[in-house]
């Protein structure tokens, strides 16, 4: 199975997508002629043209809006978010347009768009440009919200979320670009709706999505190494909708669960994690549901205070102990 | 005020069964008197008063199976009255819902009605009966048991551990809790789900006795079965059983099995067998018996063979030891363990210092054991425990046969019938009367060569029979 980087893996799904649809066009800024910021779009715009690959002004709420109309009118947009820090100009055309039209015209309009860009943080961006915003959007019905972390997840959501008729919101994991992994060649999409068993085990479940997802599966080795506990570790990486399945099933065979986000704790994935193992899994609770999240602040630029306010590995560990009872 | 609870009498105790009453409601007890007999997977077992009083209600019935920690009786000391005395009946909904009970008490001292099932079952029920006088909610312990929490300290179980008690029967009263402020996690009720609570002795034998006689008594059900249905006596389990109708194993059979299953699985076994000339020691023995006059003291084969085992044993310590991993332990005393084969499977009682007791002690000591074994009179320090076991199918006509080790012994022995042979000695041939005895040993601890050598000794003790004697 060819191997390649997050980065390629996310591009040949567009490629593809593009080469096989022509409704399926590109818009942002410096996508085109630049390569885009994090070269996402390197070379597509030699290789499409500019009627398909369309730099756009310094302007998210308006070329946000074109792209929704374009959908209205039977196009297949990728809107590039250069980070999704930027979305908040385009918020109102999101959030009261693009998830709200298909209901309000009893679906005689659908918004097929996809609205992609690297979401969180981790590289020193400060306060500003660090955002985990899956909870923000994961909030509202009308929209669907997807953060994969494996190059070959990224590849298959990516064509999921093309082909599907509702606006999706697509959060790479932009710290994780350069990572690599296997992508299996030609047409694979992975279904939105569906977490990630990405390791089995039966002591305790470990569930998180986005770049965390790669921390926890660290820990989860050294678990298995030092103590002989095997965690599962659940990869999400569809917010919304939501697979309540496998994370209930999982809970039930473990008892317990630490939920891994690098999002602030209230009013998020973690939450709602935590809330439906108590609804639905409650009778199988040995210990109350850990959730490990960012500080409470808006995130520092200084290295060691951007450090500080995301989960370490220290504090999973610390979490999954008083998870197992165990004093270490 | 004292309610009797059903006692924990082992690590493994679920449930007992209320066998009968020794003293009838409206008695009065002085503390320490025996008022009830109950059966527990194993013995038979008095419970005695904890406090002088009166012995005013009977809750549960001769025959009740009662989980540990279930009421069984109240006791009133002077001057307490009874309020409102529990049923039966309102024990087992107290178990499912504790807020019928616990809105009888005292609002300071139970004010805990939001826990769930089998909180505070007993102080609650303990300060129910002694509802007029809510100033002593110290007194509200539960008898015989040692209590796990103080008084009126609420449970904290997990929502986990509170349904694998409702669905395995555990009286979360009973277990300390591990995790923050006490709670109980699930690793503390592990050995009630699993079974891996120490469990006592059980005599290795391949076979059963050839008559099995019928339980006299309810046999103890298996823990997941409920109360009501727990007490159907086996004899109609055994006796006309439709063909094809599966059947619970009592406990003791199950535990038997297991405890067997893990022997020969673990243990690598390896079987050694002499044949002993027994004429001196049939001689012996009718002479030592017509000279004693009370039964008691009447010396069997088995008590020769006890007894030789154990003085073989001073020659062998390597076989009077324990296995545990990679550590051998080493006993400094010889306790030999007698398989009985009582109702439903074995046990092995031992006796103590096997080697330092006169023979006569040794068969006086043996018969009560093996009586009470029968009879269900055993306490579990009788034996849970023993260093080397003598199993011994003289009895039923039995050429010979081989034993599996009760572990963490090193090694058991099997003993045939005593038989009249045609035998060549000093080239005659004449009747012979002899004994086939096997030893099965635990190679990771000892040899072939040892184990023949030890078998000599103990050949050497049955057919010089007065050395047991003298020794």
């Amino acid at each position: 199975m060819p191997v390649m980087t997050y980065r390629e893996a996310l591009k040949s799904a567009m490629v593809a997508e593009m080469e096989r649809d022509e409704s399926v066009v590109m818009l942002g800024e410096d996508i085109g002629i630049y390569g885009g910021t994090h070269l996402i779009t390197d070379g597509l715009f030699e290789r499409f043209g500019p009627k398909r690959i369309i730099d756009t002004p310094i302007a998210e709420g308006g070329f946000t809006g074109a792209a929704i109309g374009m959908a209205m009118a039977g196009l297949r947009p990728i809107v590039e978010m250069m980070t999704w820090n930027f979305s908040f100009l385009a918020a109102d055309q999101i959030i009261q347009n693009a998830a709200k039209l298909r209901y309000f015209s009893g679906g005689q309009v659908t918004v097929p768009l996809v609205i992609r860009g690297p979401n969180g943080g981790g590289v020193q961006l400060s306060a500003q440009h660090t955002h985990s915003l899956e909870g923000f959007y994961g909030h509202f019905p009308g929209l669907k919200v997807v953060s994969p972390v494996t190059p070959h997840d990224v590849k298959g959501m990516m064509l999921t979320a093309i082909r599907d008729p509702n606006p999706v919101i697509f959060l790479e994991a932009g710290a994780l670009y350069g990572t690599k992994g296997e992508v299996p060649e030609g047409d694979f999409a992975v279904p939105f709706g569906e977490a990630r068993v990405a390791r089995e085990g039966r002591d305790i479940s470990l569930i998180a999505y986005g770049r965390q997802v790669n921390m926890v599966l660290k820990i989860a080795d050294k678990l298995a190494a030092e103590e002989g506990v095997e965690a599962e570790v659940i990869d999400l990486r569809s917010i919304r909708p939501f697979d309540e399945g496998t994370i209930l099933e999982s809970v039930r065979k473990t008892n317990r669960a630490v939920v891994v986000q690098e999002q602030w704790r209230y009013y998020s994935v973690a939450s709602e994690v935590a809330a439906l193992i108590q609804e639905q899994a409650f009778d199988h609770l040995d210990a109350p549901v850990e959730r490990v999240s960012g500080e409470e602040v808006p995130a520092p630029y200084a290295r060691n205070l951007e450090v500080a306010a995301f989960p370490s590995e220290q504090q999973i560990l610390d979490a999954a102990h008083r998870a197992l009872y165990r004093k270490v | 005020m004292p309610t009797v609870i059903m006692p924990k009498m082992g690590d493994g105790m679920e449930e007992g069964t209320l066998l009968k009453w020794l003293r009838a409601a409206g008695e009065t007890v002085a503390e320490g008197d025996p008022i009830a007999e109950i059966e527990t997977d194993k013995v038979s077992l008095e419970i005695s008063a904890e406090a002088a009083g009166t012995l005013t209600e009977q809750i549960a019935s001769e025959g009740d199976s009662i989980p540990v920690g279930k009421p069984i009786a109240v006791i009133l000391g002077e001057g307490e009255t009874a309020q409102s005395a529990p049923s039966p009946q309102a024990a087992e909904a107290g178990a499912e819902d504790d807020r019928a009970v616990a809105a009888d008490a005292p609002p300071a001292t139970h004010a805990d009605a939001d826990g769930a099932a089998a909180d505070s079952l007993v102080q609650a029920q303990g300060a129910a009966t002694n509802g007029v006088t809510p100033a002593m909610p110290a007194e509200v312990t539960p008898a015989h048991a040692a209590p796990v929490r103080q008084a009126g300290e609420r449970l904290r179980a997990s929502p986990l551990v509170k349904r694998l008690a409702a669905e395995h029967g555990i009286d979360l009263q009973q277990v300390a809790g591990t995790g923050p402020g006490g709670r109980i996690v699930k690793d503390d009720i592990a050995p009630f789900l699993t079974g891996a609570a120490p469990i006592p002795a059980v005599a290795p034998a391949p076979t059963a006795p050839a008559s099995e006689p019928q339980p006299a008594a309810p046999v103890a059900p298996a823990p997941s079965a409920q109360p009501a249905a727990a007490q159907t006596p086996v004899q109609a389990a055994a006796n006309g059983r439709p063909a094809g109708v599966p059947r619970e194993m009592s406990r003791i059979r199950r535990t038997t099995g297991k405890r067997m299953t893990e022997s020969k699985q673990l243990v690598p076994h390896f079987y050694v067998s002499t044949d002993v000339d027994m004429a001196a020691a049939v001689a012996f023995r009718a002479q030592a018996n017509a000279q004693v006059a009370d039964d008691a003291s009447k010396i069997s084969f088995n008590d020769l063979i006890i007894k030789a085992c154990a003085l073989a044993l001073r020659e062998f310590p390597n076989l009077n030891t324990s296995l545990e991993g990679d550590q051998l332990h080493d006993h400094a005393n010889i306790d030999i363990n007698i398989a009985v084969a009582i109702e439903g499977g074995l046990i092995a009682p031992f006796i103590p210092d096997t080697d330092q007791k006169s023979l006569g002690a040794v068969a006086r000591m043996a018969k009560d054991l093996v009586g009470r074994a029968r009879s269900g009179g055993l306490k579990p320090e009788e034996y849970q425990g023993g260093t080397f076991t003598v199993s011994n199918l003289g009895m039923y006509d039995v050429e010979e046969f081989i034993a599996i080790i009760n572990p963490p012994q090193a090694a058991i022995l099997a003993v045939g019938s005593i038989k009249e042979l045609p035998v060549v000695q000093d080239g005659q041939l004449t009747v012979g009367q002899r004994m086939k005895i096997t030893l099965s040993a635990d190679h990771r601890v000892t040899d072939g060569a040892e184990v023949a050598r030890f078998l000599q000794a103990v050949k050497r003790s049955l057919e010089n029979p007065m050395t047991l004697a003298l020794s």
